[in-house]
């Protein structure tokens, strides 16, 4: 199962940076969603996969049963997924002043900060 | 109160802080007047505080006799300037700022004659080149004095940071970066293999501060600065610090061929070149500048000898030119405060309408030219016999001294006589004598030199022997003669007199083929400088815009491209491609969860209408739900879905507004964005399956595990992980969260604002 995870990563990886190699913010956004998810089902994969023994201490136990899924990569993922939605929230807020302030979503049009030289084509 | 009364309160307020400025070099002088005896007598004296004793600088001093000597001038010289600046800037709005300049100078010049250790030395090495900034550009409103300003400062700053590596290094060398323990250990840094950098860098600081050629240029471009500063920093001063430094470092790093020749061979070329440049120059404060230049290349030539003699001319010299140049320096400020121009050919016949003056100059100009009773007399008879005396080189040392003398002799007849003997132009027939404060500075120095001259052994025991010494590490003993007989210097300095004369009598045809010549030449070094910096704005300005492009792809490109590369290499050098990929056996629900992922992500790509992409990613992050929930992680799946449809929820809420028109773009380029994504896939992937592919042994799991229930009393592992062991993290994590919130609700929120705002900014640009 890691072996399948780790292809789709990798094909997740790659489908987000297409997308944020685009000149449109909201495909852009949509290629940093792509990231983050891959992001985490790599810390998943990589922490090893049990099926279906979820890391709970059974009642009347000290210490859970042999085999039991890892806790900790769980846990990272959990703060990664909160974390991560915070960053696209505020993105997608990003984004949509952009389009209200510029009416574009057009990455190359927005040049107010660094604008192209004069000698420079455009 | 009336505006005469308003002048006369602020006439009376700088009288008493003329005064309190004046009070410093005074005390100063008298203070190092007292230490003439013990320093004869024990060698050098020390005092000071620690300052980092872990890098080993201290706040340290040594007087010996060369710091004294140089300490003096500065001090001495130091009186006579603030004296003749309250008559020159009487009444000038900024005069309290020319002073805190003129004294933060003086600080930074003293302490760096005094220093007695290296850094320390270097820390009022850079205060003198600040405080000569500010001088230089003290006619701020001025174009050519703020250009001129920042010429000396890049150059002396440039070279001063060479010489911090010096230091360094020789610190480092020496171990030790105390000024007396490293002049003691001179054999042990000449073996060293970093002995030719050390030089090198060390030499560059002194030849940039001491205007050696081709470092030269600045100087006289600093002659913008009010003739009191050039007085100062360009006679006793400033200029001289790069002397001090070599003549200071003379025991450790001199008596190697490198030195010999460098130190010869660049002073040799700043006195010869300089010289013929003096000549050219109508303006008498210019000329003045470019004998300055011949006096530091003179000194440079000498102090390349470990000779004593040539040592001793050396520190003669930078007496006898401090006190003669000094006084010419402020004698043409006089001409140009009372006549108003510098110019040759403009003045004349003055010598009846600034008597005092005139006597001063002739005073100081026949020390310049080398008559005798003068001090300068001496000081050429010894740069002869000390030119003579140098083993290797006695010929060119001999002959480029005795031609800068010759036209120093030409510089100072021209000084001298054309601006007061002659016919008087009409234009200055109004011209009347100057203030005393005025005059009183040139005259008492030019009397210096009389005095000196008459008397030498004055100097000799009390000044220049100990200074001797001090340089070359070995007790000497230095007499001041007038008369030496007939001898080959004083043929030398026959000769150099007869030139004189004769170059002052046609300088005007050699001025003219000079400049002739000069218009042949094809560039300057002070327009290479200004080539220079206009390439460096050039290439700052093609780099800047090369890397910040300001298009986002662009960036993320250069981003994405390392992380690619980065990753691959790291492959490539840890052992290559994972092996055995065998193909994953998964029950049919597996594969469908990967199959919803997988379209979930493709139709993300593929489509065109905004809404269903975001659907499509929804259908990704359901499938990815499902992968957790199927291997053993209920809570993340269930987080998962949450923050899915939140997101879902937000994104639809405001998608319908937004265009998701796709760029216009060629297929080359959407080529190359596939080959560099796929570039990134591909190393991520090879990534994770290496990992994979070590063996798995988490002795945080197992901690986590066993310490769950004893220890924080919870029976879900993940749970006591994020609300126990790590609450820290997620007390982290909340707060993330909540910033989001409360920028994305600042960015959102003000819409009536923004569109007032917008409003606004339309009504005042129609």
């Amino acid at each position: 199962m890691e072996t399948a995870l780790a292809v789709l990563v990798g094909i997740m990886v790659a489908t987000g940076v297409y997308l944020m190699l685009t000149a449109n913010l909201l495909r852009y956004l949509f290629g940093l969603i792509l990231l983050s998810n891959a992001a985490n089902l790599a810390i998943f994969a990589t922490g090893r996969l049990t099926r279906a023994v979820p890391p709970l201490v059974p009642e009347g136990l000290q210490a859970p049963a042999e085999p039991v899924a890892n806790a900790l990569p769980q846990a990272m993922i959990l703060t990664a997924i909160v974390i991560g939605f915070g960053l696209l929230a505020f993105t997608l807020a990003l984004v949509v002043r952009c389009y209200r302030e510029l009416g574009t979503l057009d990455a190359n049009a927005m040049r107010l900060s660094e604008p192209p030289a004069a000698d420079e084509e455009h | 109160m009336t505006h005469s009364e308003v002048h006369s309160v602020g006439r009376r307020g700088d009288t008493v802080l003329q005064l309190m400025v004046l009070a410093v070099p005074v005390a100063v002088t008298v203070w190092l007047l007292t230490l003439l005896g013990p320093v004869r007598a024990q060698g050098a004296l020390r005092f000071g505080i620690e300052w980092v004793p872990s890098l080993g600088v201290a706040l340290d001093f040594l007087v010996d006799g060369l710091s004294l000597l140089f300490a003096l001038l500065v001090g001495g010289i130091g009186i006579f300037v603030t004296v003749y600046a309250a008559g020159y800037l009487r009444g000038h709005p900024l005069l309290r700022r020319f002073y805190l300049y003129l004294l933060l100078f003086m600080l930074g010049m003293l302490g760096l004659v005094l220093a007695g250790n290296l850094i320390t030395l270097f820390v009022f090495w850079e205060i003198t080149t600040l405080a000569s900034y500010l001088l230089i550009g003290f006619d701020h409103a001025s174009a050519t004095a703020r250009r001129s300003a920042l010429q000396a400062l890049l150059v002396t700053a440039l070279g001063g940071l060479a010489l911090l590596v010096g230091l360094v290094l020789l610190g480092m060398v020496a171990s030790s970066f105390d000024l007396a323990a490293v002049l003691a250990r001179g054999e042990q840094v000449r073996q060293h293999a970093l002995y030719t950098p050390i030089f090198l860098l060390i030499i560059i600081g002194a030849f940039a501060k001491s205007a050696q050629v081709p470092l030269h240029f600045w100087l006289p471009n600093a002659m913008a600065a009010p003739t009191p500063v050039s007085a100062y920093l360009h006679s006793a001063t400033m200029v001289k610090a790069g002397i001090y430094l070599i003549a200071r470092l003379h025991p450790v790093l001199a008596s190697t061929d490198l030195w010999m020749w460098t130190l010869t061979l660049v002073g040799a070329a700043t006195a010869v070149i300089a010289a013929v440049l003096a000549l050219r120059q109508t303006d008498l404060k210019l000329a003045l500048a470019y004998t300055t230049l011949v006096a530091l290349g003179t000194l440079t030539m000498f102090l390349g000898s470990d000779d004593s003699v040539a040592v001793a001319a050396a520190i003669t010299f930078v007496l006898v030119h401090s006190f003669y140049k000094a006084a010419l320096f402020m004698v043409v400020g006089i001409v140009d405060h009372q006549a108003g121009t510098r110019e040759i050919n403009a003045l004349g016949g003055l010598a009846g309408r600034l008597p005092v003056t005139f006597v001063a100059a002739l005073a100081a100009g026949l020390s310049m030219a080398g008559f005798p009773p003068f001090l300068g007399f001496i000081g050429k008879e010894l740069k002869y016999e000390g030119a003579l005396a140098i083993a290797t080189e006695p010929v060119l040392v001999a002959g480029a001294a005795v031609f800068a003398n010759a036209l120093m002799v030409a510089v100072a007849a021209t000084v001298v006589l054309k601006p007061f003997v002659g016919s008087r132009p009409p234009a200055l027939t109004a011209t009347r004598e100057a203030s005393v404060s005025l005059w009183l500075g040139p005259l008492l120095l030019a009397a210096l030199g009389l005095t000196f001259g008459l008397a030498p052994g004055l100097l000799a025991d009390t000044l220049v022997q100990p200074a001797v010494t001090a340089i070359l590490g070995r007790p000497e003993t230095v007499k001041l003669k007038l008369w030496h007989g007939v001898n080959v210097p004083l043929l030398l300095s026959v000769l150099t007199l007869a030139l004189g004369v004769a170059v002052f009598v046609w300088q005007r045809r050699m001025r003219d083929l000079l400049s002739r010549a000069a218009r042949w030449l094809p560039l300057s070094a002070d327009r290479l400088w200004d080539g220079a910096l206009a390439a460096l704005r050039r290439g700052a300005y093609l780099h800047t815009r090369w890397l910040q492009h300001g298009v986002l792809k662009g960036y993320l490109a250069v981003v994405f491209a390392a992380v690619a590369a980065g990753l691959l290499w790291v492959l490539v050098h840890s052992g290559g491609l994972p092996e055995q990929l065998g193909w994953p056996r998964l029950t049919v629900k597996e594969w469908a969860a990967l199959a919803l992922v997988l379209a979930g992500t493709l139709a993300a790509v593929g489509c065109r209408a905004p809404l269903t992409a975001i659907c499509s990613l929804g259908a990704m992050g359901v499938g990815i739900a499902l992968i957790y929930l199927f291997f053993g992680a209920p809570d993340v799946a269930i987080t998962q879905l949450l923050v899915e449809t939140l997101f879902l929820v937000l994104v639809a809420m405001i998608l319908h507004r937004l265009p998701l028109a796709n760029a216009v773009r060629g297929p080359r380029v959407r080529l190359g964005h596939a080959l560099l994504a796929s570039a990134v896939g591909i190393a991520v992937s090879l990534a994770i399956l290496l990992v994979l592919q070590q063996p798995f042994g988490s002795p945080t799991k197992n901690y986590f595990e066993l310490a769950a229930v004893p220890e924080a009393f919870g029976r879900n592992i993940v749970n006591v992980i994020l609300v126990d062991f790590r609450a820290l993290d997620t007390f982290g994590e909340v707060v993330v969260v909540l910033i989001a919130a409360v920028g994305a609700a600042a960015l959102l929120g003000s819409r009536r604002r923004a569109l007032s705002a917008r409003a606004q900014g339309t009504r005042r640009n129609p």
